[in-house]
């Protein structure tokens, strides 16, 4: 009677320190202790002022504002290929570069087919491949399906950062010790946040290639620390007000939030005037919006910015 | 050598402008780089606008509050025309509730109009609870057009009145002089309560008093006033059947971008959410540093080898 009173209380035992070792694993983000560069770092970026770029001639802002160019990296499915030919024909026009990227083929779809599944995978691979196939293009933009963004004025958030140092931006969310980008806002990487990256995928231990059965990462916090292993960190993308410019939401959705909120002046609460992205959007959503940001204005509101962004060609939407 | 490039760079830059100027004075207005703020500014003090918006004590919570909060502001004057005056303010007028009394409604509000503020403008824009208008471009429309002419603009419908009438929902604007014969057609009889539909009734009696339909569309042939919202215009379909909602268009409609100006007047059945989504759309969201289509000035980018020459001519001292 005793002795299977003891095994079973050994049982227990073990069984508890089983329990206690698999939460303790589950709540470990792997990686660092945090080092004396961690309270350095920045984790706000904001848009440059006026007075920044005040002095410049016409020919200056013509020649700053070819400078920053955009390789836009657009996940797509096949399932839904509206959003695919939606993005083509709104706002994927103002990126240099706007690349599909599917989980699967799919006749009629345009698109780099990464054949795989598994979220972070695909996310794993498209990156790969835009940083093989980025030629001069030194910014790195990544989008869902019903992401719409603003190119014009991503250009201007980074106007004056040198993609040369490691820069990873969007909407920033901290969960425990982990501060990363939110993906359904986009994802901005500069060419050497992305070059570190690829570096660090060939380290299958630190930044693996597929999300672990036992514990899965939604695969923007994989993201995240696979970067932070390389030194970078996610930067809140804002305006020279604090305005987030990263939305998940659609412009209408955010509007809701205000009313409901009561607030004193709904437009003002709501988004920033020089806003990057809006999410969660549909296809008619986009082309309306494609009205609303690159025509629909009012008369007599003339604004002295200091960079030149052309109407692309053969457009005939914006 | 350099100065002869020089030469060259500012002389191609010359015919540039020249074009570009040519560009400008064939497509009457609708461009941004001689947009100035002033000329708004003063807009507002040459093209006088009073505003009516018809609505009720139902709707002034749930839609007209933020027609107050957003456009409304923008009119020379705004007057919310109601069967009961209360603190919003809102005017009482002598009728009663009902989409029935929507004409009464607005006989009523023009005499209203006449009988106090008819020094206090030049054109009376009437517009419903869920309409949103961006005013600038109303005055700039207007701008050219003489207010003492008989003359009123809005969505143009073809059925029904011979010259056709302007939807009542897209909203409609009448010159001070049109404004005189809708009155004087009611002292004299010309024109009666012959029908509850505001907008057809209405579209009758001016062509009764010889009021002359205007053309709202602007140089490129693109509708100002919609009747319903943006999506149900330019979203882009393949070819079809002209859907119901374009039947009674009088000039021929157009569905995709081609629908709608840049300089848009209104749009109808636009709800709170969307109220302030086109608000926010039009008077703050924008793309930095856009060039909006129109003439656009022929020499961008700047050719490199004028700003090398440029900056070694700067770099050696020598002014261009």
């Amino acid at each position: 009677m005793l002795s299977e009173g003891s095994s079973f209380m050994k049982g227990m035992a073990l069984g508890g320190i089983f329990c206690l070792l698999l939460s303790l694993l589950g709540s470990f983000t792997p990686g660092m202790q945090s080092s004396p560069e961690d309270q350095h770092h920045h984790h706000h970026i904001k848009a440059p002022t006026n007075d920044e770029l005040q002095s410049l001639s016409e020919p200056q802002m013509v020649e700053l504002s070819q400078k920053v160019r955009v390789y836009c990296v657009i996940m797509v499915q096949p399932k839904v290929l509206v959003y695919w030919a939606t993005a083509k024909d709104t706002w994927g026009k103002h990126c240099d570069q706007a690349v599909f990227y599917s989980s699967e083929s799919a006749k009629a779809l345009e698109a780099v087919d990464l054949n795989e599944q598994d979220e972070w995978a695909k996310l794993h691979k498209a990156l790969k491949h835009a940083y093989d196939n980025s030629g001069d293009l030194r910014w790195f933009f990544v989008a869902r399906p019903t992401t719409f963004a603003i190119i014009e004025n991503l250009k201007y958030l980074v106007l004056a950062k040198d993609p040369n140092e490691p820069f990873y931006i969007g909407h920033t969310v901290k969960s425990g010790e982990l501060e990363y980008v939110e993906y359904e806002s986009g994802i901005v990487l500069s060419y050497e946040a992305l070059r570190r990256l690829v570096n660090v995928f060939k380290d299958v231990e630190k930044c693996p290639e597929r999300g672990r059965s036992l514990w899965k990462l939604s695969e923007e916090k994989q993201l995240a620390i696979c970067l932070k292993y390389t030194g970078v960190f996610a930067e809140n993308g804002e305006d020279t007000q604090g305005k987030g410019l990263f939305n998940s939401k659609s412009v209408g959705s955010l509007i809701e939030d205000g009313m409901s909120k009561n607030s004193l002046d709904v437009v003002e609460g709501c988004c920033s005037d020089l806003a990057i992205t809006f999410s969660g959007m549909s296809p008619n959503q986009m082309q309306v919006m494609m009205f609303g940001v690159y025509r629909l204005r009012p008369y007599g509101h003339n604004f002295h910015d200091s960079l030149i962004f052309l109407p692309p060609e053969g457009s005939d939407n914006d | 050598n350099l100065m002869m490039v020089l030469k060259l760079c500012t002389a191609t830059q010359k015919w540039a402008n020249r074009e570009y100027r040519r560009c400008l004075s064939t497509h009457r207005v609708w461009d941004t780089l001689y947009e100035d703020r002033n000329v708004a500014a003063n807009l507002s003090q040459n093209v006088r606008l009073l505003c009516w918006i018809m609505t009720g004590p139902k709707n002034l919570e749930s839609r007209t509050k933020h027609i107050r909060a957003t456009w409304g502001k923008r009119c020379n004057k705004v007057l919310y025309m109601s069967s009961v005056e209360t603190e919003f303010p809102t005017v009482g007028l002598n009728v009663t509730e009902g989409r029935d009394q929507l004409y009464w409604k607005t006989i009523r509000a023009f005499q209203y109009i006449y009988q106090h503020h008819r020094n206090d403008y030049d054109w009376v824009l009437k517009a419903d609870d869920d309409t949103f208008v961006v005013i600038e471009n109303l005055r700039h429309t207007l701008s050219k057009q003489d207010p003492e002419k008989p003359v009123y603009f809005g969505r143009r419908f073809r059925p029904f009145v011979q010259q056709g009438y302007m939807s009542g929902g897209a909203g409609y604007v009448l010159s001070k002089e049109a404004v005189r014969r809708f009155i004087k057609g009611f002292d004299t009889g010309k024109c009666s309560h012959f029908s509850t539909i505001e907008d057809m009734a209405l579209g009758k009696c001016m062509e009764t008093m010889g009021v002359e339909p205007g053309d709202s569309r602007d140089v490129k042939g693109r509708q100002t006033f919609h009747p319903y919202p943006p999506h149900m215009y330019l979203v882009k379909e393949p070819p079809r059947k002209l859907p119901w909602y374009l039947l009674y268009d009088h000039y021929k409609p157009r569905e995709g971008p081609e629908c709608c100006s840049d300089h848009i007047v209104s749009f109808h059945y636009i709800y709170p959410v969307e109220m302030y989504t086109l608000e926010y759309f039009t008077y703050h969201l924008r793309p930095y540093g856009y060039k909006y289509r129109g003439c656009v000035p022929i020499l961008h980018p700047y050719p490199k080898v004028c700003t090398y020459t440029l900056h070694i001519l700067g770099r050696v001292g020598m002014q261009p």
